[in-house]
C-alpha cells in the first residue's frame, strides 16, 4: 500500500490509465487504436510493462480478452476507440455478459465539450454498452478516473462476473491530477456492490440433511463452478467422491469434474448424453452448483425433473428461483458453499443411502449402455464426431485448451472431447456468437503459450473472424483452426430438417474459400483432409507443427449432431442417434416457436 | 419413464396442482446512488426484461451522500415481482431495494387535475373536490385546476369523478412512499 504520508503523483489521464491497469496485475491487453484513444496509446508506447496486442476487429479484441481471462481466470482488458470501435466491442461484451467472463473495457471518448454534438465518431457508448455490459462508466472528472478504474476491476471480477466499460473523452485523457492506486476499494469495499460469498449456514445444513436421505440424487454443475477457481473444482470432486453421487454439467461448466471420472455422466441439455438428461428427469435431489437452469437444459419447463427437490447454490440472487422455483436456494460462492457442505456432511457423519444409490446406480447404467454418443462411422468420409475423437486422442497427455465456433461442431466437440481439468475449455454458450472459437484461441495462447490451443470450427463461423488469423502471425502464436467442414451451416441446416421439411433456405456454405490457400495466404500452415484413413496423420503434422494451422477437415455434409431433446420437449423425450421415425414431425407447433 | 411412487417428504413445488399466481401490485423503495445514468439503469432494466412500471418517482433526498430515493410501484405475479426485486438489488449504484408492500406503510401521490364547466357542473366540481380534500389552485370563470394529494387509488377516483364533469387534463407525481413506524430504511 502506499504511504499515506507521500503526497500523491500527478500524471495524465492517459497515464493513469497505464499505471491502475499495471496496479491491476494486468499484464496483457488487447486493442485497436483511433483517434478518440491516441492518448492512451502513447502512454502505452512510453513503458515496456504492459503488453499489447493488435487485433484486426474490435470484436475479436473482446474474444480474445474472453479466451484470455477464461483460460486464466483473470480480468481481460481491451482497449478501443470511441464511434465504430466501440459498436463494433458490443458483440464481446454481450457474450461476456451472458457468459459471465471479466472484462474491462476502456473505450475513447470525443471530449466532454463535445458530446451530443454528432461529434466524429461519437456514439453514446455508455447508453449502447448499458444493456450488454453488467456497468459502465462516462468519466466526466479526472479527479475520478484512478477511482473509476479500480472500481471497475473489482466490479467486473466479484461475485457473478462480467464485462465492465469505461467511456473516457479524449480531453480526459489529456487532463492531469492526482493518481491513486486501488488501496481504497481494496480496503473498504465498494460502496453499494458487495455480494454475498458466504452461504447461510442453516440453509446449507438443509441442503446437505436433504442431500443424506436422497434416494437418487445427482450434482447438476455449471459455469459457476468455473467461475469460482480452481479450489471449487477440487472441492466438487471432494464432495462427488465422498458422496457417491452421479455428475453431470451445463455447457459451460465442462472440465470442472474430470470426464475420465466413473461418477461422469457427460454433459446434459439440449444435446446431452441420455444419461445425464434421465438422471436430471428422475432424480429425488437435485444439487445445482452454479448452474442457471437455462432453457438448453430444462427444455419444457412444466415437465423439468418433475419428482424432485431441488438445492441450488448461486453467487446471484437473481439466478435462484428465475426459471425454476427450487426448495433450497443459497446465495453464494460455490468454492465457500461446497466446502461448508463438505465440512457438514463430515461432521454429521452423514452417509448415502448405499442401497438406495446402487440401485440409482444400476438404472444409470442402463440407460449409459444405450451408448447415446454413438454414430455409425465410414471408411469413406470423415464422420464429425470421428474427427473429434480422433483430436481428443491424439492430444492427450498434452496441456490442451480448446475454444469453438458456434453450431454443430462446437456440440460435437462438448460431446466427444473430454476435459478432465477447469479453464481449459472456451465456448460460446449463452450468446452463441459465431467468430468467437478463433480471437478466443488467440487469447488463451497468449495465457498459456506452452499449450496446444486449438479453434473447433466450423466452416462458416470461422469466416466471421478470420482475420485474426492476421493477429496470430504477427505475434507468432501457433493456434490450431481445425475446420469441420461440412459446407453447411450445419446447425441451421439440422433445425430447417426438423422443422422446416428440409428446406435448407440460404443455409448452404457456397463459394467457400480455399482454406488451404487462406492459411498460406495468413502465414499460416494449411492441411485438407477428407479421408479417414489419413486423418490421424493429418492431425498429427497440425499438432507438430511450430505455427499456426488452419486444418480443413472435410467431413460428411448432412450429419445430424443427437442425442437432442426437440424444442418444447421434455428430458425423456430425446432424440437418439439411431432414431428411424420420421424426422419431420418430431417437433409439435408450439415446439416450432421456440428457439 | 414409469412414475415412481412419490414419497410424501420428498415432494416438489411441481408434483402439486400448478399455484396459479395472479398479478399483484408491488412498491419497492430503491436507495441508489445518484450518479449519471442511474434513472436510465432502472428505467432500462424494467423494459429490458419486460416487467411493468405503473410509477416511478426519483430525487435526490441525501445532497452530502449523493444519494437518491427511487419508489416504483409495479406489477405481476409474485414470481416476477420477487425477480424484479433480485434484478433491482443486483445494480452496481443500488445499495437498498425495500418491499414497501410487505410492511405498513404510506404512499401519497399528487396530481394537478385540469377541469372545465360552466354552471352546475362547475360548483359540482367544487364540491367534489371539497369532499376529496382538493384545493382549487387556479380558476377561471370556466375552469379550475385542483390539487390532490392521495393514496394512488383516491386520485384515480377524483380522476374518473372529473372525467364526468368536464377534465381537461392531468399531470401525476406517481407515488412516493414510505414505511410507518420510527425506524429508517
Ligand atoms: C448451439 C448451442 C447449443 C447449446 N446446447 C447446450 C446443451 O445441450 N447443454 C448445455 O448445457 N448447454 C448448451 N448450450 C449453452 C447454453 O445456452 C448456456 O450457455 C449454458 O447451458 C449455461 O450454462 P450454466 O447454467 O452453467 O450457466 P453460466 O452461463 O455459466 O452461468 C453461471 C451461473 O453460475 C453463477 N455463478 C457465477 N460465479 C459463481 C460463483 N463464484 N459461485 C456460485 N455461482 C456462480 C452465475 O450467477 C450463473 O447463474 C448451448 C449453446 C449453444 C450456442
Ligand atoms: C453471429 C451469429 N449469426 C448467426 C447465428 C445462427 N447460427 C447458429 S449455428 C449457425 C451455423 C454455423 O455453421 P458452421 O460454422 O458451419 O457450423 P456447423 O453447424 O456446420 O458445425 C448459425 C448461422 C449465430 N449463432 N451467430
Ligand atoms: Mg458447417
Amino acid at each position: 500500500m502506499t504511504d499515506p504520508n507521500t503526497p500523491p503523483e500527478t500524471m495524465t489521464g492517459a497515464e493513469m490509465v497505464v499505471r491502475a491497469m499495471r496496479d491491476q496485475d494486468v499484464d496483457l491487453l488487447f486493442g485497436y487504436p483511433g483517434g478518440a484513444v491516441l492518448p492512451i496509446y502513447d502512454a502505452l508506447f512510453q513503458q515496456n510493462s504492459i503488453r499489447h496486442i493488435l487485433v484486426r476487429h474490435e470484436q475479436g479484441a473482446v474474444h480474445a480478452a474472453e479466451g484470455y481471462a477464461r483460460s486464466s481466470g483473470k480480468v481481460g482488458v481491451v482497449l478501443v476507440t470511441s464511434g465504430p470501435g466501440a459498436t463494433n466491442a458490443v458483440t464481446g461484451l454481450t457474450d461476456a455478459l451472458l457468459d459471465s467472463i471479466p472484462l474491462v473495457c476502456f473505450t475513447g471518448q470525443v471530449p466532454t465539450h463535445l458530446i451530443g454534438s454528432d461529434a466524429f465518431q461519437e456514439c453514446d457508448t455508455v447508453g449502447i454498452t448499458r444493456h450488454c455490459t453488467k456497468h459502465n462508466y462516462l468519466v466526466k472528472r479526472i479527479e475520478d478516473l484512478p477511482r473509476i478504474i479500480h472500481e471497475a476491476f473489482y466490479v467486473a471480477k466479484s461475485g457473478r462476473p462480467g464485462p465492465v466499460v469505461i467511456d473516457i473523452p479524449k480531453d480526459i485523457q489529456f487532463a492531469s491530477g492526482a493518481y491513486s492506486g486501488p488501496g481504497a476499494i481494496e480496503e473498504l469495499g465498494h460502496k453499494s456492490y458487495r455480494p454475498r460469498v458466504r452461504g447461510d449456514r442453516a440453509r446449507i445444513e438443509a441442503a446437505v440433511a436433504l442431500m443424506a436421505r436422497a434416494k437418487r440424487p445427482v450434482f447438476y454443475t455449471g459455469g459457476g463452478i468455473i467461475n469460482a477457481g480452481p479450489e471449487a473444482s477440487r472441492l466438487l470432486r471432494e464432495f462427488a467422491q465422498i458422496t457417491g453421487f452421479p455428475v453431470t454439467s451445463t455447457l459451460m461448466g465442462l472440465g470442472a469434474f474430470p470426464a475420465n471420472n466413473p461418477q461422469w455422466l457427460g454433459m446434459l441439455g439440449m444435446h446431452g448424453t441420455y444419461e445425464a438428461n434421465l438422471a436430471m428427469h428422475g432424480c429425488d435431489v437435485m444439487i445445482n452448483l452454479g448452474a442457471r437452469f437455462d432453457d438448453r437444459i430444462t427444455g419444457r419447463l412444466d415437465a423439468f425433473s418433475p419428482g424432485s427437490r431441488k438445492i441450488h447454490v448461486d453467487i446471484d440472487p437473481s439466478s435462484i428461483n428465475k426459471n425454476v422455483k427450487v426448495d433450497i436456494g443459497i446465495v453464494g460462492d460455490c468454492a465457500h458453499v461446497i466446502a461448508e457442505m463438505i465440512e457438514v456432511w463430515k461432521e454429521r457423519a452423514y452417509e448415502a443411502d448405499a442401497a438406495a444409490l446402487k440401485a440409482w446406480w444400476g438404472e444409470i447404467t442402463k440407460w449409459r449402455s444405450r451408448n447415446s454418443l454413438g454414430y455409425r462411422n465410414s471408411t469413406e468420409v470423415i464422420k464429425p464426431q470421428y474427427a473429434i475423437e480422433r483430436l481428443y486422442e491424439l492430444t492427450r497427455g498434452r496441456k490442451t485448451c480448446i475454444t469453438t465456433e458456434v453450431g454443430q461442431h462446437q456440440m460435437w466437440a462438448a460431446q466427444h472431447f473430454h476435459f478432465n481439468e477447469p479453464n481449459r475449455w472456451m465456448t460460446s454458450g449463452g450468446l452463441g456468437t459465431m467468430g468467437y472459437g478463433l480471437p478466443a484461441a488467440i487469447g488463451a495462447q497468449l495465457a498459456h503459450p506452452d499449450a496446444l490451443v486449438i479453434d473447433i470450427a466450423g466452416e462458416a463461423s470461422i469466416l466471421m473472424n478470420m482475420q485474426e488469423m492476421s493477429t496470430a502471425a504477427q505475434y507468432r502464436l501457433p493456434v490450431k483452426v481445425f475446420i469441420l467442414n461440412n459446407e453447411y451451416m450445419g446447425m441451421v441446416r439440422q433445425w430447417q430438417e426438423l422443422l422446416h421439411g428440409g428446406r435448407y433456405s440460404e443455409s448452404y456454405s457456397a463459394a467457400l474459400p480455399d482454406f488451404v490457400k487462406l492459411a498460406d495466404a495468413y502465414h499460416a500452415h494449411g492441411i485438407r483432409c477428407a479421408d479417414p484413413a489419413r486423418l490421424d496423420d493429418a492431425i498429427r503434422e497440425m499438432i507438430e507443427y511450430p505455427g499456426p494451422v488452419i486444418f480443413d477437415c472435410l467431413v460428411a455434409k448432412e450429419e445430424n449432431c443427437f442425442p437432442m431433446i426437440p424444442s418444447g420437449k421434455a428430458h425423456n423425450e430425446m432424440i437418439l442417434p439411431d432414431f428411424s421415425g420420421e424426422v419431420g414431425n418430431v417437433i409439435d407447433a408450439k415446439g416450432k416457436q421456440l428457439v | 419413464m414409469t412414475p415412481r411412487n412419490r414419497n410424501e417428504t420428498m415432494k416438489s413445488h411441481y408434483t402439486d396442482p400448478t399455484e396459479i399466481q395472479l398479478p399483484e401490485r408491488r412498491t419497492y423503495c430503491v436507495l441508489v446512488d445518484n450518479e449519471p445514468g442511474v434513472l436510465a439503469r432502472i428505467a432500462g432494466m424494467f423494459s429490458g426484461r419486460g416487467y411493468n412500471i405503473e410509477s416511478l418517482t426519483v430525487s435526490e433526498t441525501e445532497h452530502e451522500k449523493h444519494l437518491s430515493r427511487i419508489t416504483i410501484v409495479t406489477s405481476g405475479t409474485k414470481a416476477v415481482l420477487d425477480q424484479i426485486e433480485a434484478q433491482l438489488d443486483r445494480l452496481v449504484p443500488v445499495h437498498r431495494v425495500v418491499n414497501l408492500s410487505a410492511k405498513p406503510a404510506i404512499e401519497r401521490e399528487l396530481a394537478l387535475v385540469k377541469v372545465r364547466g360552466t354552471g352546475e357542473h362547475r360548483m359540482e366540481a367544487l364540491r367534489l373536490a371539497t369532499a376529496f380534500g382538493a384545493r382549487p389552485v387556479d380558476a377561471t370563470l370556466e375552469s379550475f385546476v385542483f390539487e390532490i394529494t392521495g393514496a394512488s387509488e383516491d386520485v384515480e377516483r377524483f380522476i374518473n369523478l372529473m372525467t364526468a364533469i368536464g377534465l381537461v387534463e392531468v399531470s401525476r407525481t406517481g407515488a412516493a412512499a414510505i414505511a410507518r413506524g420510527s425506524e429508517g430504511l
